[in-house]
């Protein structure tokens, strides 16, 4: 299905080319892949070669760059995206007992979403935040020192809470 | 936690129930109030100031700030850049999201000022994507800033015009390297350039730029306010001022804490961070980032600055420290960084690419009972040929603390081979 940015985002992006010197309008990929992103859930082929037309960039280079980045996705996720920080100070702090928690209460483990499409999980390396360990970001938000009390309560609210159509759908 | 810092607190102000990303209560504090002032200075006497503090870059290598700028061509018909690096994800770091998050405007007077000095017009913030929360503050900052009549053409009637930029990063810790980071600010995928040139003479959009960390650009302000040289005294001799220790893992109390340059780890560790979890024997500390060799417990009785660390082998690299206790394994340890660095290799060059990966495959080797005795001096030898061969720094990284656990705790993994792997532990 071709793509095409909304109203709202043909608005975002004349702002994000004001960033940036116009000979070198490429600078705005990462910032327009974003925009796509936000209104279609993820990238496909053919919001990356709406991209390449829009900076007058060939499709190769961008799906270069869109294949480099982790949060530059290529497939839908659940309507929550799990987040889980792995590394050292998470690790050290208990990040695998939300792994497992993740498994017994959404019946999903890293990479994976939960047939309903509420949920995905990842794994996910240092979120500079390691001071308030563990972490767990879901979708953009920021959920730190979490216990397995106060994640296990953040997981049933994420259960319950009413959702329209899955995020990406 | 501010007040119960040892240092100056000039840096950190969190707690103190100011809102200071409001722009009013930031000035109220006396931000912005010699703006003016300054940006009429000659630029030599401001840099001359930023050298004269001993600032060290933040960013993990250390390097002098004011002299750094001195980089730059002095004659040039090109722009010239300031890029700041908000990238931060060097595991154990959390300093640079706190002025993102709570002090915006200590790194946004920090960019004006530290443009004005280096002649730029033109200030890029890459901010880790993943900071959406904080990328919405810088925004909201800026805006503020340019509806002030604080950033913009002709600041304050100065004559000096400025533009600051936000530039999201997409989730590469490797965009952290200031080559990457270019590259991956003109939209490209973030593979580390050849250096020289550095980017001093070719840098964004093949301008003269300058890349600094956050908390760096941050101390600008600091330092013009207290003056250089007060900024020095606070630090030891080469490493002048305060700086944000981060401290994680397993201590009662982890946290961000201002301390002078050259704090005493052993001190840090057992009373500002309040001694170890459960009281717990210590068994490792990583000093500053996963990056630096890590320290056994004989050795933290130590200044923190760029200088001793290196004196034991180590680096104060980003200053976020990791404590370890027991149980916990270091197989369990080194494989969650060895991953990491496996993860993040850009896979440009082949010692890093293969390397990486090769590391991570022979410590899960020791953890799921498949090593063999050969095998730690095999991981021994491998680290220590990707140590020198590589583009960039990323390289050495991950080769250094494989090297000094295979050193250090080498009982470890020859326990491994004999019980046939490891326990679950945490
Ligand atoms: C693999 C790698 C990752 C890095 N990540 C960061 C980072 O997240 N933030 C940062 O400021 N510097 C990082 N650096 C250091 C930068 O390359 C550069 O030295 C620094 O931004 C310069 O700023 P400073 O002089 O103010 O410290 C990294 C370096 C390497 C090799
Ligand atoms: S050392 Fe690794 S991360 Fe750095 S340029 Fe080479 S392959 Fe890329
Ligand atoms: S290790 Fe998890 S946030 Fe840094």
């Amino acid at each position: 299905m071709p793509f095409e940015f909304s109203k709202e985002m043909e608005a975002r992006f004349a702002k994000v080319l004001e960033k940036y010197p116009a000979e070198h309008k490429k600078a705005a990929l990462i910032p327009a892949l974003y925009l796509v992103q936000e209104q279609h859930g993820y990238l496909t082929i053919d919001g990356m070669k709406y991209i390449a037309g829009r900076l007058d960039i060939s499709a190769s280079e961008v799906l270069n760059t869109a294949t480099f980045y982790t949060l530059l996705r290529k497939e839908p996720h659940g309507r929550f995206h799990l987040q889980v920080c792995t590394n050292v100070s998470c690790f050290l702090r208990g990040s695998d007992d939300l792994i497992r928690m993740i498994r017994d209460k959404c019946g999903i483990g890293p990479g994976e979403m939960s047939d309903d499409r509420r949920f995905s999980c990842e794994e996910v390396q240092c979120l500079a935040a390691c001071g308030t360990a563990p972490v767990v970001q879901v979708n953009w938000d920021y959920h730190e020192k979490l216990t397995t009390e106060s994640f296990s309560t953040l997981l049933e609210e994420l259960q319950s809470r009413e959702i329209s159509a899955p995020e990406g759908a | 936690m501010a007040t119960e810092n040892p240092g100056t607190n000039c840096l950190l102000r969190d707690g103190d129930g100011n809102d200071y990303t409001d722009l009013k209560v930031y000035q109220k504090a006396g931000g912005y109030a010699k703006l003016k002032e300054r940006l009429t200075m000659s630029r030599d006497d401001l840099r001359e100031e930023v050298v004269k503090a001993n600032l060290r870059g933040r960013g993990g290598a250390g390097f002098p700030a004011g002299v750094k700028w001195g980089f730059l061509p002095k004659d040039t018909d090109k722009p010239v850049y300031l890029v700041i690096n908000a990238d931060e994800g060097e595991p154990g770091t959390f300093k640079d999201r706190y002025f993102l998050q709570k002090d915006p405007h200590r790194l946004l007077e920090g960019c004006i000022l530290s443009s004005y000095a280096i002649r730029s017009n033109a200030c890029y913030i890459y901010t880790r994507g993943e900071f959406y929360d904080e990328i919405q503050t810088i925004d909201k900052a800026i805006a503020d800033l340019y509806e002030a009549g604080l950033l913009g053409k002709n600041i304050l009637g100065t004559g000096y015009d400025l533009d600051i930029y936000q530039h999201p990063g997409a989730g590469a810790y490797i965009c952290g390297e200031e080559t990457a980071l270019l590259e991956s600010l003109e939209g490209k995928a973030g593979q580390p350039r050849m250096k020289p040139p550095f980017p001093a003479i070719v840098g964004l959009f093949g301008c003269p730029t300058i890349v600094n960390n956050v908390e760096t650009i941050a101390a600008v302000p600091v330092i013009l306010d207290m003056g250089g040289d007060n900024f020095a005294a606070l630090g030891t001799e080469r490493n002048g001022g305060t700086k944000l220790f981060g401290i994680s893992g397993h201590v009662k109390k982890p946290g961000l804490y201002e301390l002078p340059m050259g704090f005493n780890m052993k001190k840090f560790i057992y009373e500002v961070a309040g001694g170890t979890l459960d009281d717990r024997p210590l068994k490792a500390v990583i000093p500053g980032g996963s990056s630096c060799p890590m320290l056994t417990p004989d050795e933290i009785d130590i200044a923190m600055d760029f200088d001793s660390l290196k004196t034991v082998g180590s680096m104060l690299g980003t200053g976020g420290a990791i404590v370890i206790c027991e149980p916990t394994s270091m197989i369990d340890v080194i494989l969650r960084i060895s991953r990491f660095y496996s993860h993040e290799s850009c896979g440009q060059c082949t010692p890093c690419r293969e390397g990486t990966g090769w590391l991570y495959r022979l410590i899960k080797g020791f953890k799921d009972g498949t090593a063999r005795p050969g095998d730690i001096d095999t991981l021994y030898n491998a680290a220590e040929h990707i140590d020198g061969h590589t583009i960039c720094a990323l390289g050495p990284a991950a080769a250094w603390p494989v090297q000094s656990v295979v050193r250090k705790f080498r009982h470890e993994f020859e326990a491994a081979i004999q019980n046939g792997g490891l326990a679950e532990t945490a």
